[in-house]
């Protein structure tokens, strides 16, 4: 059966099972695989995108219940002339990343807050911020959202991210 | 237990391959010692080109068009591009871009036109450096001094060493293979350019990627020369630069890896795909060493999407079209699996053996001076004692286990992410039957390892070339993270008994001893200047397979040690700080660091009532950390850290802006193990299942403040990925005890703080 709904402004059709988790969906009948699979059971946000805006966990989330919807994922975060959105290049500037699998949704769900409280607090940061980073790379998190919103991190030290081309 | 947890493992390469007891410092790592022979000529760094068979043609897996390879690790082309080939592979640790700016620095090469790739998964490029940077830690610098360059090559090829891990990167390919190819090959454009111009070399200079003649302003650009200058002989032992000359090197340089990283662009292994490829998914048996004795494959072929139901010796593996098609359909499922005979196996029977083993006193190695009994037995001295216990704990890393194969015409094709594509063709050529010149690996950047990605404690590369072999088109597959938490290659469940004695306030000597699966003699260094001491490793085998969780051995003999010495300042009557510091070389670099990093978290300050302070130091991988956590408890006994201070000596910092992401992140991946995390076993399987039941420390309980310091000594680089894990565990028992007065001695302490 045919289940139809828009990704990153574009309307799609996809033909599956309706129970399949919308992650499944993304990633094989769409080929999004910024959006990752890391636990299944909505336990550490690998998998997380917007769904009308909301911040959602796809792996837990039918794709019958998304007819009709919008769905927001990394891909679409970045404009159509290449331009990164604000959170990502706060990510870049504050080398946030190290294997870099959980950041995909550690993004979604900082532009998520962001949206929702324009320049959150230390509070609500550790109270939003729930997904799992085994890299541990929560401080840079924190001065990246920070960074974002355009307020200075306070309780984390920013690292001093100095281009260097090289020449002499 | 002798016997084969795995019937699926080769038990030749599942079991430690062992060389004789190190008792020198350093090193010795079983996983560096597997495999079997398999020879490419030799060289002095990197793998020199020469005009025999085997190596054009893996010169040829490199070079196009235009372009000249001066050795394995690089290439210069025609447009002045440089091409860096990593013999290590991508997971997080940074070591790409640090490894980059090695080379680009000691060549003189413009850093905007550096690349870096994988090196091809091909024998000939197995890595000669990292053995040459292994071997004086694993048998001494003498006997490794005796050793011609051409024997240690062999030795590379034969592990077959392309390893990411024992934190290697920069301090052995680095600074034996990437600076000294750099700085050859800086040496060969300049003789090339002096032949062209006519002129000496001596009035030559090098600079972003270009060769200048001042005195006549000319100017020849790198992939002018490329072709004259890789057809010469590079010295062997060209002159590096020094510290002060540097410009990439020791520079933040931002990681080239991190854009792709935060645009979803970047391609995993669980992210590959392939025209007409199908999902897969497995069920091993519960418990490590069972077997499937039957399963009925009818429930899950009438699951939509399903395609076909493999059984393995001692798992079942469902094929479908897509991921979900196949989850269900293994769901459907309701296979019979055998124990293995290990119905008996459980976490408290596990303790309870290794405490009957470390009293049996029967050690199978022992490490240590001086006559412990002797001073132990002396008059006067006062005499501590404790016992120490770590639980199985799992690496999580966030990507699950995913691997691709396509078997097609006699050959078989991998694609897939792990720590090290040579040893993986081995073993998928033993699994599928088949001639490793037949099998391809292509290696693929990581989500995660951190030990758990060594292929020979890697089940899914049999499993994959088992599948792959029955069907016709590629298959990925996937593990569930259910599979993955539950069929884990955990650091090993450990205990340790250890008695100190004590006179005027000072250790006369102390014993260490531990019964787990492997041994750790040689491996984590002892710092402490004792009089006498001893330690002693009982062997204990579970029917788990142990794996190197994120700087191995140094963890829990860390938390051991370190914790103990906490105990022993308080026999004492001393500050602990104070405490270490005297049984520590004056002058030393540990006091150094230990020194440093007391000073920065204010240690001896007043501070509130129910916060406390820890502290520990631990060496490992040749790089010095210590660190202070500062900590409450919570009401429901949970530790809550406050704060983190680490100050680290590991020589030379490539690149600080990375160094100090990843001390941070083996910092909080320390208190993560600490606080809360346990794998136990029930009647041989794992209880734990998902991040549910396996709790991995978030946003909110990491400290936000880590202030992360380094004592730029430029002693020899040590590794950085790893180093940064050991103190935090008993840094932060430390803090709880000291907060609460409560000694936490078995971790987790999340469980003992409520217990």
């Amino acid at each position: 059966m045919a289940i139809g709904f828009s990704v990153n402004g574009k309307d799609v059709s996809v033909a599956a099972e309706p129970d399949t988790p919308l992650l499944w969906v993304l990633r094989e009948d769409l080929a999004l695989t910024g959006t990752k699979f890391g636990c299944g059971i909505a336990a550490c946000g690998a998998c997380s995108v917007h769904v009308n805006g909301e911040l959602t966990r796809s792996c837990s989330v039918p794709v019958s219940e998304i007819a009709g919807k919008a769905v927001t994922t990394i891909e679409g975060l970045t404009a159509e002339d290449g331009t990164l959105h604000a959170v990502q290049q706060a990510w870049i500037a504050a080398q946030v990343p190290q294997c870099g699998y959980c950041q995909s949704g550690q993004i979604m769900a900082a532009v998520a807050l962001i949206e929702r409280t324009g320049t959150p607090s230390d509070a609500q940061i550790d109270e939003a911020m729930t997904n799992i980073c085994r890299c541990g790379t929560y401080p840079r998190i924190r001065s990246a959202i920070l960074a974002a919103t355009g307020k200075a991190a306070q309780s984390a030290p920013a690292p001093a991210a100095a281009p260097v081309t090289g020449e002499a | 237990m002798a016997d084969n947890p795995n019937p699926n493992i080769d038990e030749r390469q599942a079991a430690p391959v062992e060389v004789a007891p190190v008792k020198k410092k350093g090193v010795k790592r079983r996983i560096f010692l597997a495999g079997s022979a398999l020879l490419v000529g030799g060289g002095i760094f990197g793998v020199w080109w020469t005009d025999n068979a085997s190596k054009s043609k893996a010169r040829s897996l490199v070079e196009g068009e235009g372009e000249h390879a001066f050795n394995t690790w690089m290439k210069i082309a025609e447009d002045d591009t440089v091409t860096l080939y990593s013999p290590h592979i991508d997971f997080g640790q940074g070591s790409h871009t640090a490894l980059g700016q090695m080379l680009a620095d000691e060549l003189d090469a413009d850093w905007t036109k550096l690349t870096i790739e994988q090196a091809p998964a091909d024998f000939a490029f197995a890595n000669a450096d990292l053995a040459k940077g292994f071997l004086p830690e694993m048998a001494g610098e003498t006997l490794a001094g005796l050793m011609p360059d051409a024997v240690i090559g062999m030795m590379a090829r034969s592990m077959p060493i392309m390893i990411t891990g024992g934190s290697s990167a920069i301090r052995f390919t680095g600074e034996v293979g990437m600076r000294k190819t750099g700085a050859a090959v800086r040496a060969a454009l300049i003789a090339e350019a002096a032949d062209r111009l006519g002129v000496p070399e001596s009035e030559l200079t090098t600079a972003d990627s270009k060769v200048t003649h001042a005195k006549s302003g000319k100017v020849l650009r790198y992939g002018e020369l490329a072709a004259g200058a890789a057809g010469r002989s590079l010295a062997s032992d060209p002159v590096l630069k020094t510290r002060e000359q540097w410009k990439l090197i020791g520079k933040p340089v931002p990681r080239r890896d991190i854009p792709a990283k935060v645009d979803g662009s970047a391609v995993y292994g669980i992210d590959f795909t392939r025209p007409d490829m199908r999902v897969a998914t497995i069920a091993a048996a519960p418990v490590r060493g069972g077997t499937l004795e039957s399963v009925d494959e009818a429930p899950a072929m009438a699951v939509a999407g399903v395609e076909k139901v493999i059984k393995l010796s001692d798992a079942v593996v469902v094929i479908g079209k897509g991921y979900w098609a196949a989850t269900k359909g293994l769901a459907a499922l309701s296979p019979k699996f055998t124990d293995g005979g290990h119905s008996a196996m459980s976490t408290p029977a596990i303790y309870a053996a290794q405490a009957k083993l470390r009293a049996g006193g029967k050690p199978d190695n022992e490490g240590g001076e001086g006559d412990v009994d002797a001073a132990f037995a002396a008059d006067g001295v006062k005499l501590v004692e404790a016992e120490y216990r770590v639980p199985f704990i799992h690496h999580a890393m966030m990507e699950p286990f995913a691997l691709t194969g396509h078997f097609k015409d006699g050959k078989l094709t991998i694609w897939g992410g792990l720590q090290d594509p040579l040893s993986t063709r081995k073993r998928a050529a033993k699994a599928a039957g088949l001639d490793v010149e037949n099998v391809t690996f292509n290696p693929m950047i990581m989500g995660g390892g951190f030990g758990r990605r060594f292929p020979d404690v890697v089940e899914i590369i049999d499993q994959i070339a088992l599948v792959a072999k029955q069907v016709p088109y590629p298959v990925k597959l996937v593990w569930s993270r259910e599979e993955e938490v539950r069929h884990g290659t955990y650091r090993p469940q450990s205990s340790a008994g250890l008695k100190a004695s004590l006179k005027d306030g000072a250790i006369t000597a102390l014993r260490i001893d531990y019964a787990q699966s492997g041994n750790a003699e040689g491996e984590v260094p002892f710092i402490y200047a004792i009089p006498a001491t001893s330690r002693r490793h009982f062997a204990y085998q579970s029917n788990q397979i142990d794996g190197p969780w994120r700087s191995v051995n140094a963890t829990q003999l860390g938390f051991y040690t370190e914790s103990f010495m906490d105990e022993l300042a308080a026999a004492a009557g001393e500050d602990p700080y104070k405490f270490r510091r005297k049984h520590l070389p004056d002058g030393s670099r540990h006091q150094k660091v230990l020194d440093e990093v007391a000073k920065r978290s204010g240690w001896g300050t007043p501070l509130t009532a129910g916060t406390g302070r820890g502290i520990a130091i631990v060496e490992s991988f040749g790089t010095i950390v210590a660190e202070v956590i500062e900590a409450t408890v919570n009401a429901d006994g949970s530790p809550k850290v406050l704060k983190a201070w680490a100050v680290v000596d590991c020589g030379t910092t490539v690149n600080p802006l990375n160094a100090e992401a990843q001390i941070a992140g083996g910092l909080i991946m320390s208190l993560s193990a600490a606080i809360g995390e346990a794998i136990t076993l029930e009647k041989g399987a794992v209880v734990q299942s998902n991040f549910g039941d396996y709790p991995i420390l978030k946003l909110a309980d990491a400290p936000p403040m880590i202030d992360v310091h380094f004592i730029e000594s430029g002693a020899k680089t040590g590794g950085i990925g790893e180093p940064g894990t050991p103190p935090a565990t008993p840094a932060l028992a430390n803090a709880v005890a000291a907060a609460t007065g409560k000694r936490i001695r078995t971790l987790p302490l999340l469980t003992q703080a409520k217990a």
